[in-house]
């Protein structure tokens, strides 16, 4: 499998990547790891005649946890946020999921960024964002910007992200309570046949607030408010559970896939979902 | 046809330069420009693990990776491992506990085991199954390369044990 | 000489010969990644080829416009069938003995069929040519199903005349290919109408594909200098590649030279001849330098070999006491657009006809219709015997069902059905005679290990604790019973193409003692340059260290049938041990010559000949050999080689049972293996580190293809599983440990004894996983579901069970 040909840019900074992407619009890419674009390219489903290779420019690979928020750079690895301690007890959740992501190669090269950024539904990281409620920051030629993750993703590979746009960093505010990431795969490697991100907050007997966020479920990321509502005030009882389901169901719009059908999905989803709820609150 | 570009890189200690079309992917690089043919093509999409060789001291897939990206970075391949008259245990491993059968993913395999070792000196069988889960082996059912890994594990850490 | 000061065991265990574990000598070159792979293959000149495909399951091609692509600078030229109609090689001959399209012909039968040969300098310029090569389709009517097939009029092979016969007798319609028949119709129809209890089941045996980790590919050097072609290929049967290219093309056998370098795996892929291999070789004469084609993944599934896509409806018949009276099997065979499957002439179905398994059943029939699709063509044995893993599921998923219908524990069914251990050689009803086996000794050691009564106990508890909401989890308990049928073949009644399937060894002993033996096999994984030189260091007392083993290249190498079919130990074992006798019995007269005895009064000791009740006196076989050579012996000559072409008198019979524990999520459908246990009987044991290493092997793939490894189709014919993401290849991660265990009944007739084990643990397991999906279900009222189990298949049998509810 050969790509078809592309002039290669490897600015040393942002005003260089902001030039090149001025300059040729759609026809260019910015690449990080490019473990999800270097296939497509190589099955030419995806024409790029320009390709940005991020490498080179600094300031996206930190990992920097504050007091309230968590600013991971577009650049930091699946691998880098599994091996970071800091980030281990400020957000487990994030390691949690990106053990579950494809397998160690592709972990040492996938990005934070280039995971959200693509827009590809399968990603896991984009639901556990909306979870978090993270925003994404965006510079372009008209200065930087914030977009919340909950609000960035149109359809599949289609985001509020403009084509001279580059995403550079996330921001998550710290999370709290309980959390889990639960992700039924039919192999490593895989995408997810349903995935459900949880944090959840207790108080005495009662859950406080609650976020929940799917993945692969509909044409971009889920997140379920209505999901999260249906837990707020209860003890995450049985019925809370049902609730919490029934709504996360409404949310979402499976597919067929060779995964399987629509009710297998919705099925699946109800009881990953269930399964991460249950988790979250015990450790809550 | 795109323009060549002035690529270099170190690859198993040896500093390499040369010119090539950006879009030409690493494993081809090593395989028929640099002809070193250890790494192997089993998927071409990044699940198999064939063509695993260790850039900047991450394991990677070198089907999915361009020239141009490498540029810049020392890459080691199973070639630069172990030598005839000194293997590397995981070499040495592999041959003593039947960790191999057609021996197409083998270089593939000892290169991520590598790394996976030098995270994680004394790996559970857990740790190796799911450390090595990058990479497939159609042949051996996988029981006998985590044995082989296992056995080369004890092996490096009585070395190491010695030499302190 | 230090001889007398070694003891006999330690001379047994100098020698490294059969029965002991001996590491591999070919591993030293691929952990060091100095294998020589087809792709590692690098010549002066050499060019790159590659395929234009068809996005089209079934189209007519209108037209073909290369010249944007001839544009692009390094690609020399785009071949399609108009080009090789002049030199006849626009088709070619399939192994079943239907053609094939090298190129597209006028139309395309399924989805990647090849359509243009692009020939360039080097790969990349060869994939942009592809890129530009302008097909003008038109769209005809696709059929994917079988059963519809035979009922449309859209005809899929224009090609061929309706109303001729086959290759395989009569055609009953023009998308039917063949049927063919086994056993006794009216007498089985006859047991089975008046039994006291007959179970019926149809069941579909997925198409699936072997997927070797190395894809096929072939490097073609036609020197028209001397006359010679020189192919490099991924050939797991060297010899019959170069008659067959010898048929087709027109160059004389001498002057074509076959190599098989070092293979990333076969698993029966590359046992056939495909289109990539001509195109090569033709794009090598027309340019005069070398070529490449390398296939990548996508086009190895969507391609080359597919394997099973039988759609199985059985009977089977028995007492109230569970004695089987007659099974009747009746087959649809879907092999895509052209019939190009890999068995021998005379079982157009490979060996289905085992399907009786281990049992004694006394009547039985066996009918199969094989029909053209527009899927892939292949139908190869993806590491099993000829269609001998289907048999075996087939009689191992009926015995299941019988077993429900009698209300009867299986494992039970099956004792009281083996066939007796004094019944051997036993007679099957569909013809074939069984060389050995000890079946109710296997089964009672297999059922003991894993304490079966206990398994039972625990389930039945799991099942009161489902019940009564303690847990979603099932259990499943996989019984699988196996006899395979392998080492083809007799040449009396297997032949490919019209070539006999003997096998064959040629052994050349040096004059200090060592020795090199070529084989017509080809290891691709199996070990072979270990195990044979096992065989022959047991029967000509030379060590094993001392003997290089030879394969795959046929200018040097014996004529031989090539490596598939577990065939290698059974055939060309066997030919390695009679020529090594050949060498012995040489020896013998050496050794009496130089001990001054009469021939008759020196015996074989290990390594040495010695006087018979002196056994101080004697002759090593380093001494003969050398000897051989430099020592004028009255009525001898020099040297000491020998070779043997051998026709094996009967198939072998390996046999196993195994033993699976599942648990099954019955929310999600995910299972989980909790234990595995196989016991195989492979007769006489030459290497158990390496029969140990093939049964994991096997049982990996069996695992796959059991629980989600499948190449499936839309209703358009296109693939939906062309990639890794798709098509399941477990990783450590989801494969179990197994525990391995044997009996030994060696073969009568096979020289040592042996009858291979490489096939075993998949024709074996898939039954086996898949039983202890369909146990685990069994309590509930299911009989059968399909494969593959995959998550959402399992989670769809426990909802149709109401177990969501």
């Amino acid at each position: 499998m050969i790509p078809a040909a592309f002039e290669y840019y490897r600015p040393q900074d942002m005003a260089g990547v902001l030039a090149i992407l001025g300059e040729h619009g759609d026809d260019a890419r910015v690449m990080a790891g490019g473990h999800s674009l270097i296939p497509m390219m190589k099955l030419r489903m995806a024409d790029v005649p320009h390709l940005i290779d991020l490498q080179d420019v600094g300031g996206m690979s930190d990992i920097v946890v504050g007091a309230d928020e968590i600013r991971i750079g577009a650049m930091v690895t699946q691998a880098d946020i599994i091996d970071n301690t800091e980030l281990r007890s400020a957000a487990p959740i994030l390691r949690e999921a990106a053990l579950q992501i494809a397998d160690p190669q592709v972990r040492y090269m996938g990005t934070v960024g280039g995971n959200v950024a693509s827009g590809d539904p399968g990603n896991d990281m984009p639901g556990l964002m909306q979870c978090l409620n993270t925003r994404f920051t965006l510079i372009g030629a008209d200065g930087e910007r914030e977009v919340d993750a909950r609000e960035f993703y149109e359809a599949a590979y289609m985001t509020t992200r403009e084509d001279d746009e580059v995403l550079t960093a996330v921001i998550i505010p710290t999370p709290a309570g309980g959390y889990a990431y639960e992700k039924q795969k039919r192999k490593i490697g895989d995408y997810a046949t349903a995935a459900a991100a949880v944090q959840i907050i207790k108080d005495g007997d009662t859950c406080t607030s609650a976020a929940i966020a799917m993945t692969n479920l509909s044409d971009t990321p889920i997140y379920s408010e209505a999901a999260g509502a249906a837990l707020v005030g209860t003890s995450v009882d049985d019925a809370a559970l049902a609730a919490a389901t029934a709504a996360m169901l409404n949310d979402i719009d499976p597919s067929e896939d060779n995964r399987g059908p629509i009710a297998f999905k919705k099925h699946v989803a109800a009881v990953i979902l269930r399964r991460a709820i249950t988790r979250a609150w015990s450790r809550a | 046809m795109s323009n060549k570009m002035h690529i270099k890189m170190n690859v198993n200690g040896k500093d390499e330069e040369f010119l090539a079309e950006p879009r030409e992917l690493l494993i081809y690089t090593l395989r028929e420009r640099l002809n070193i043919t250890g790494p192997h093509i089993g998927c071409d999409t990044s699940h198999c693990g064939a063509c695993t060789v260790t850039i900047d001291g991450k394991s990677v897939k070198a089907c999915t990776m361009f020239v141009a990206q490498a540029s810049g970075s020392s890459v080691t391949t199973i070639e630069g491992i172990g030598t005839p008259d000194s293997l590397h245990p995981l070499q040495e491993a592999f041959k003593e506990h039947h960790g191999l059968q057609c021996g197409y993913c083998t270089p593939g395999m000892i290169t991520r085991a590598t790394k996976l070792l030098e995270e994680n000196p004394n790996p559970t069988e857990e740790d190796i199954r799911f450390g090595m889960a990058g990479n497939i082996c159609r042949c051996t059912g996988y029981q006998n390369i985590v044995k082989s890994i296992q056995a080369a594990a004890v092996e490096m850490s009585s070395a190491k044990e010695a030499a302190e | 000489m230090k001889d007398e000061v070694i003891s006999r065991d330690d001379r047994v265990a100098n020698l490294k010969g059969m029965g002991c574990s001996r590491k591999r000598v070919e591993d030293a070159r691929f952990t060091q990644g100095k294998g020589n792979y087809v792709d590692d293959i690098k010549l002066d000149g050499m060019l790159f080829g590659d395929f234009v495909r068809s996005p089209y399951a079934h189209a007519r091609i209108k037209g073909i416009n290369a010249e944007e692509a001839l544009k692009i600078p390094g690609v020399l030229a785009v071949l399609t069938a108009e080009d090789l109609a002049p030199l006849g090689l626009h088709w070619m001959p399939t192994l079943a003995g239907d053609k094939q399209m090298v190129l597209a012909d006028g139309k395309v039968l399924f989805q990647g069929q090849e359509v243009a040969f692009v020939v360039a300098e080097d790969r990349y310029a060869a994939a942009d040519g592809i890129e530009l090569v302008e097909v003008d389709y038109e769209e005809l009517p696709v059929i994917v199903d079988p059963f519809e097939s035979l009922k449309s009029d859209v005809v899929l092979r224009e090609d061929l005349d309706p109303n001729a016969d086959g290759a395989h007798g009569p055609r009953k319609h023009p998308n039917h290919i063949f049927t063919w028949e086994a056993g006794d119709k009216e007498p089985t129809e006859e047991v089975i109408a008046n039994a006291d209890i007959v179970a019926e089941e149809s069941m579909y045996y997925h198409r699936t594909h072997p997927c070797p980790l190395e894809t096929c590919g072939s490097v073609a050097l036609m020197d028209k200098v001397n006359g010679k072609l020189t192919l490099w290929g991924t050939f797991q049967a060297p010899h019959a590649i170069r008659t067959i290219v010898s048929l087709i093309s027109g160059i004389e056998e001498h002057n074509i030279r076959v190599i098989s370098p070092d293979i990333g795996g076969g698993f029966g892929n590359k046992v056939g001849a495909y289109p990539g291999y001509v195109c090569s070789v033709v794009a090598s004469i027309v340019t005069g330098r070398p070529v490449k084609w390398i296939e990548d993944r996508m086009d190895n599934l969507m391609t080359t070999a597919f394997a099973r896509d039988y759609w199985m409806k059985g009977k089977i018949s028995a007492t109230k006491e569970g004695k089987i009276t007659g099974l009747q099997c009746h087959v649809t065979a879907d092999h895509g657009g052209f019939d190009a499957c890999a068995d021998p002439t005379k079982f157009p179905a490979g060996f289905m006809n085992i399907c009786t398994g281990s049992y004694d059943i006394p009547t039985a029939y066996l009918e199969v219709d094989g029909v053209y699709t527009n899927k892939a063509p292949g139908g190869v044995s993806y590491r099993c015997s000829f269609r001998v893993t289907e048999a075996v599921y087939f009689i191992e998923r009926m015995i299941e069902v019988l077993a429900i219908k009698l209300n009867m524990d299986s494992a039970e069914l099956r004792r009281i059905n083996f066939i007796k251990k004094e019944q051997f050689p036993y007679k099957a009803a569909l013809g074939w005679e069984y060389d050995s086996g000890d079946y109710h000794t296997a089964w009672d050691k297999a059922l003991k290990t894993v304490d079966y009564d206990g398994l039972r106990a625990e389930q039945a508890q799991r099942v009161e604790d489902f019940k009564a909401g303690k847990t979603r989890k099932l259990m499943g308990i996989g019984l699988s019973f196996f006899t395979e049928i392998v080492g083809a073949g007799p040449v009396k009644n297997c032949d490919i193409l019209g070539l006999g399937m003997f096998d064959s060894c040629e052994i050349r002993i040096h004059p200090t003692g060592s020795a090199i033996a070529r084989l017509g096999t080809i290891s691709q994984g199996q070990g072979h340059a270990t195990t044979f030189a096992q065989i022959l260091a047991s029967e000509i007392g030379l060590p094993a260290d001392s003997i290089t083993i030879e394969e795959g290249d046929t200018d040097t190498a014996p004529y031989g049938l090539g490596t598939y079919g577990s065939r290698s130990t059974p055939v060309a074992g066997a030919a390695t041990a009679m020529a090594g006798r050949k060498i012995r019995a040489k020896a013998q007269m050496i050794a009496a010559y130089l001990l001054e005895v009469h021939d008759n009064d020196v015996e074989f000791d290990v390594d040495r000949f010695v006087v018979k009740g002196a056994p101080e006196r004697f002759k090593t076989m380093k001494e003969i050999a050398f000897a051989a050579y430099n020592q004028a012996i009255p009525g001898l000559e020099p040297g000491l080689e020998a070779v043997s072409y051998y026709d094996p008198p009967n198939m072998t019979y390996p046999f196993g049972a195994y033993v699976c524990v599942m648990d099954i999520d019955v929310d999600t459908g995910v299972p989980e293996i909790r234990r595995f246990y196989a016991l195989d009987d492979c007769g006489t044991r030459i290497n158990p580190m390496i029969i140990e290493g093939q049964v994991h092997g096997g049982l990996t793939e069996a695992l796959a293809v059991a629980l989600g490894q499948e190449i499936a189709y839309d209703d358009m014919g296109n693939c939906k599983t062309g990639t890794l993401m798709d098509f399941f290849l477990p990783t450590a991660w989801e494969v179990p440990n197994y525990e391995t265990d044997f009996t030994v009944t060696p073969s009568p007739h096979h020289p040592i004894g042996a009858k291979g084990v490489g096939e075993s643990p998949h024709v074996g397991g898939v039954p086996c996983f898949s039983n202890a999906v369909q146990d685990a279900f069994r309590p509930f009222g299911n009989t059968h579901t399909n494969m593959p189990h995959d998550h959402w298949r399992i989670w769809k049998t426990a909802n149709g069970l109401g177990l969501h509810d």
